[in-house]
């Protein structure tokens, strides 16, 4: 499952991450981070059943912690299943079925955007955290 | 048994809703099953199908005359402009004309993908006036069927085949391939190779004038041969035509290549009759059949390098191998919707909604597209070049090179190695930036920069001024094939020959 965890500056020199791992022995894989001055966002992968427990460790930390279920999403109305997007991908997220349809897997996905520029039909487009 | 079959024969069938028909994509199995003569027997209709990107789309309107009336010379839909040129109140819009205001997000394709969809669009028109039309300007709003006209006219649709796509540079490529991440980093392809309808009659033997079709879908026609028709290598094109009021928004899908333009997807299928067994060995064609290579985008050349041949059963297995590395590749055309087109014009044949014709003019099948004739000399480097060469070498003292930059009146310096191959360049401002915050910089190889863009006496200045632009530096060194400097490019030189027009 992916997290968008995001922090300000000040808490940017704690090590959240590592604290988190240390503090619920759950084993966490960096995705992406942008930490610049003003702050941190970092995408993060965990195992479903440790979301909860991670989520709330890095809340406790001081970090905002969203899920992300559907990191991208797919406009059917739009997509007219060209595969513009499949070798775009660096996380092999899109494929074809057996029928030529586009399929997803949407938890492979790292936010990177790629699909979304690459997309001729404006099909794609990022889940905005809520 | 004849092995020949008439077009009547055929027609006779449809119409009694009894003909069979098959896909492009199930006749190489017929063909294998039951051999050429069975399949003739078996077989009366192939029909072909491919839907993708064709941005030579566009369509003649007709608005009809206002009160008081007015000769249109320059017309607007949705702020796109489509040219106005042909009388009063007609003009023609192209799919790849961009917005005045929006730029290349809204499009001509999307005028044309509005119209079909029942959507409102606004017409601004604007003309000098003259004594049998006083009117100088008109605003409206006007649906598909406000229109008197709307024939969907397309200079060049469904090419029989098409190269695919890589990129050889260290930056990603914004193209009408789509985008191409650098360093080979995938392969982009169009055309729908076992549906595609000209690779099913590459003779021309059934497709030629007046064979009816299914463009977007409406029922059609194929007007001739289409522009760039290129069939002597396999690359030919067909005009096309039907009415706009009959086509679906399924068929018909407006799209911007991202940093490229606007384009139009429209699914384009020809049913072929099978009046002989020509038409059954070329509709047995198969993807593995069909060949083309991988084109280099990273050469910004008319004449790109091909890197391989492959087939369009390679292109379709998703990646195919470049200099010993698996690449993958992605399909801009939509297989899908091209077996879509197939279908529908099955279930049109089968059902009797259309029946078929032979070409009442041949397409020459033989024919090759030529380049353009120039007739003004394109500047190129050789041509602006500074042949005079200021260089230190990497060992040098940083006031060796200063002394060199004030010697040569120079902002750049190249620097050699005891060869005399190029191996890094410095500036004023590298030098400047070394005295003004003293460090352990002490020679020019401490300094210089190493990764060097270079031009060569060849390339046109068109290109050389993207490089400037695009890796933000203000000159280039002018190298041969052995690396060996021959001179300078610098922005001024472009700069005295555009007068000004590249400085920013």
């Amino acid at each position: 499952m992916k997290l968008l965890v995001t922090f300000s500056r000040r808490k940017g020199y704690e090590p959240i991450i590592a604290k988190a791992v240390k503090e619920t022995g759950v084993l966490i894989r960096v995705d992406r981070a942008h930490i610049d001055s003003s702050g941190g966002e970092v995408l993060i992968d965990v195992p479903e059943e440790s979301c909860r427990l991670v989520s709330e460790k890095m809340g406790s930390l001081g970090a905002t912690v969203k899920i992300l279920e559907h990191p991208v999403v797919r406009d059917e109305d739009e997509c007219v299943d060209c595969g513009a997007c499949i070798s775009i991908c660096p996380r092999e997220v899109f494929t074809f079925d057996g029928e030529w349809r586009l399929a997803m897997e949407v938890e492979k996905c790292v936010l990177c955007g790629k699909c979304i520029d690459a997309c001729p039909h404006d099909a794609l487009s990022q889940q905005v955290p809520g | 048994m004849a092995m020949e079959k008439s077009i009547e024969l055929i027609n006779k069938r449809i119409r009694e809703g009894n003909a069979r028909v098959v896909t492009a994509e199930e006749m190489p199995g017929v063909v294998a099953e039951l051999g050429e003569e069975g399949a003739f027997a078996e077989v009366d209709v192939v029909t072909t199908g491919t839907f993708g990107a064709m941005c030579s789309t566009g369509a003649f309107l007709n608005f009809g005359h206002s009160d008081p009336p007015i000769r249109m010379s320059q017309v607007f839909l949705n702020d796109v402009e489509a040219y106005g040129g042909v009388a009063a109140v007609d003009a023609y819009i192209g799919a790849t004309q961009q917005s005045t205001t929006r730029g290349m997000e809204y499009g001509g394709a999307h005028v044309l993908e509005d119209f079909v969809a029942g959507k409102r669009v606004e017409l601004r028109a604007l003309s000098p006036g003259t004594d049998c039309y006083p009117r100088r300007e008109l605003t409206t709003e006007l649906i598909l069927d406000d229109l008197n006209q709307a024939i969907m006219v397309n200079p060049r649709n469904a090419y029989q085949r098409y190269n695919a796509a890589t990129n050889s540079t260290d930056r990603t490529l914004l193209t009408y391939m789509g985008m191409l991440l650098p360093s080979f980093g995938n392969i982009t392809y169009s055309g729908a190779g076992v549906l595609s309808p000209i690779s099913n009659d590459p003779s021309f033997h059934v497709i030629g004038s007046g064979v009816p079709i299914f463009l977007a879908g409406a029922p059609g026609m194929i007007i001739g041969e289409g522009t760039q028709h290129s069939p002597g290598k396999g690359f030919g094109t067909l005009m096309v035509t039907a009415d706009m009021k009959e086509m679906s928004q399924e068929y018909l899908r407006a799209a911007t290549m991202t940093g490229y333009g606007v384009t139009m997807y429209i699914g384009v299928g020809v049913p072929l009759p099978v009046i002989d067994l020509g038409v059954v060995r070329s509709t047995a064609v198969r993807d593995e059949d069909i060949r083309v290579n991988v084109i280099d985008y990273g050469i910004p050349s008319r004449d790109r390098p091909a890197l391989r041949e492959v087939s369009y059963a390679d292109l379709k297995s998703g990646s195919i191998e470049i200099r010993g590395e698996v690449v993958k590749t992605s399909s801009l055309s939509s297989y899908r919707r091209a077996r879509g087109v197939a279908l529908e014009l099955k279930r049109w044949v089968e059902s009797g909604k259309m029946t078929l014709s032979l070409p009442t003019r041949r397409i020459d099948a033989t024919k090759l597209v030529r380049p353009m004739r120039e007739t003004a000399r394109v500047p190129r480097v050789q041509d602006i070049m500074d042949r005079n060469i200021y260089s230190v070498s990497d060992g040098d003292e940083l006031k060796e090179a200063a002394k060199r930059l004030l010697k040569g009146d120079t902002n750049h310096l190249v620097v050699l190695d005891k060869e005399g191959k190029l191996v890094g360049i410095i500036t004023t401002y590298d030098l400047s930036k070394a005295i003004a915050r003293p460090g352990r910089a002490k020679k020019v190889r401490d300094i210089m920069t190493t990764r060097v863009i270079t031009t060569n006496p060849d390339e046109h200045v068109d290109i050389v001024a993207r490089k400037l632009e695009h890796y933000n530096v203000s000159a280039l060194p002018v190298v041969d094939p052995d690396e060996k400097v021959l001179g300078m490019l610098t922005a001024i030189d472009l700069g005295k020959l555009f007068g000004g027009r590249w400085l920013k």
